[in-house]
């Protein structure tokens, strides 16, 4: 291959697909879609399941999804140490197919919540945030209802002692536990957060804060 | 085949681990509240999934759903589940 690529992960309902592609196409980052049912990865350099409704969200946010034949050579790529980043739906799939810790349950007083929202980069030490600062302010969209991180006590201790919360709310919408917006691997290749850095990348939109996001996991490919 | 199979009618039913918070059954609980009736309380939201099994045994059907209902039907993260399993 020449020109290093990006996958995308499409399953039968996600749709953010075309935003995530859009966005690293505009950085000038190749991008091809890998559909679900396929094992062949094609030869790309990093990974990224984008947000939707993975297979309906029927059972659970991902539960299928980690079973579609994809998912095994995912599970392949992110323990070869390659950058693999799962937005909102596909932090929820990364969760349920053990490549992240905890799991995102229902959000505190079951508010759907499609709001800006105001981040604070908790670790620059991740696939997705390398370019930013520990400590930085990123203005970025959510849209979710099952964003509620929860783990058990010593994952947490764990996560926190490892540095591997990359993102948190400023001000927790919906009742993670330490405000936690997302994580990495102990790796620290494989990163998963809730909020749609896709969605802040234009002036229009009115943010642009979601590029740090994308240049930092293209810096990393 | 050996052994002759026998049909099963197996229930799993699907709960919020005890400590995670749960405001489906917080919400209902307060509903129930507000209809007025008394000694209500610990209200919790669950799932049930039935199926059929075929298995030469109750011991083969329970393995098999016990393998199902950990890896696809709940997860230990959040969720405990529970099997019942009856001769169909």
């Amino acid at each position: 291959m020449t020109a290093k690529s990006v996958g995308i992960v499409v399953f039968p309902g996600s749709n953010c697909e075309y935003d995530v592609a859009a966005v690293l196409e505009a950085i000038g980052v190749k991008t091809q879609f890998i559909w679900h049912g396929q094992r062949d990865l094609e030869g790309v350099s990093g990974l990224i399941l984008p947000g939707g409704f993975a297979h309906g969200d029927y059972l659970r946010p991902g539960a299928i999804a980690r079973f579609s034949p994809v998912m095994s050579s995912v599970v392949e790529f992110a323990n070869s140490g390659r950058p693999v980043l799962g937005i909102c739906n596909g932090f929820q799939v990364l969760t349920e197919a053990g490549l992240l810790a905890g799991a995102l349950q229902k959000n505190a007083l079951l508010k759907f919540l499609c709001e800006e929202v105001e981040l604070e980069v908790a670790s620059a030490r991740s696939s997705s945030t390398s370019l930013a600062e520990t400590g930085q302010r990123l203005r970025l969209p959510i849209n979710h209802f099952e964003g509620n991180y929860t783990c058990d006590a010593d994952t947490l201790n764990e996560l926190e002692s490892n540095d591997q919360v990359v993102l948190r709310y400023v001000e927790n919408p919906n009742g993670s536990m330490n405000s936690i917006a997302g994580i990495c691997s102990k790796e620290r290749n494989v990163v998963g957060m809730m909020p749609h850095p896709e969605r802040a990348c234009d002036d229009l939109l009115g943010s642009v804060d979601g590029l740090q996001i994308f240049k930092s996991f293209a810096s990393n490919l | 085949m050996n052994g002759k199979s026998m049909r099963f009618q197996a229930k799993v039913q699907v709960w919020l681990r005890s400590g995670i918070a749960d405001p489906e059954g917080n919400t209902v609980s307060e509903a129930i509240n507000a209809l007025g009736y008394p000694g209500i309380d610990d209200v919790r939201m669950g799932k049930i999934i039935s199926m059929n099994v075929e298995a030469d045994s109750k011991e083969s059907a329970e393995r098999r759903v016990s393998e199902i209902a950990t890896s696809l039907l709940s997860n230990p993260v959040l969720e405990n589940a529970e099997i019942q399993i009856n001769e169909a």
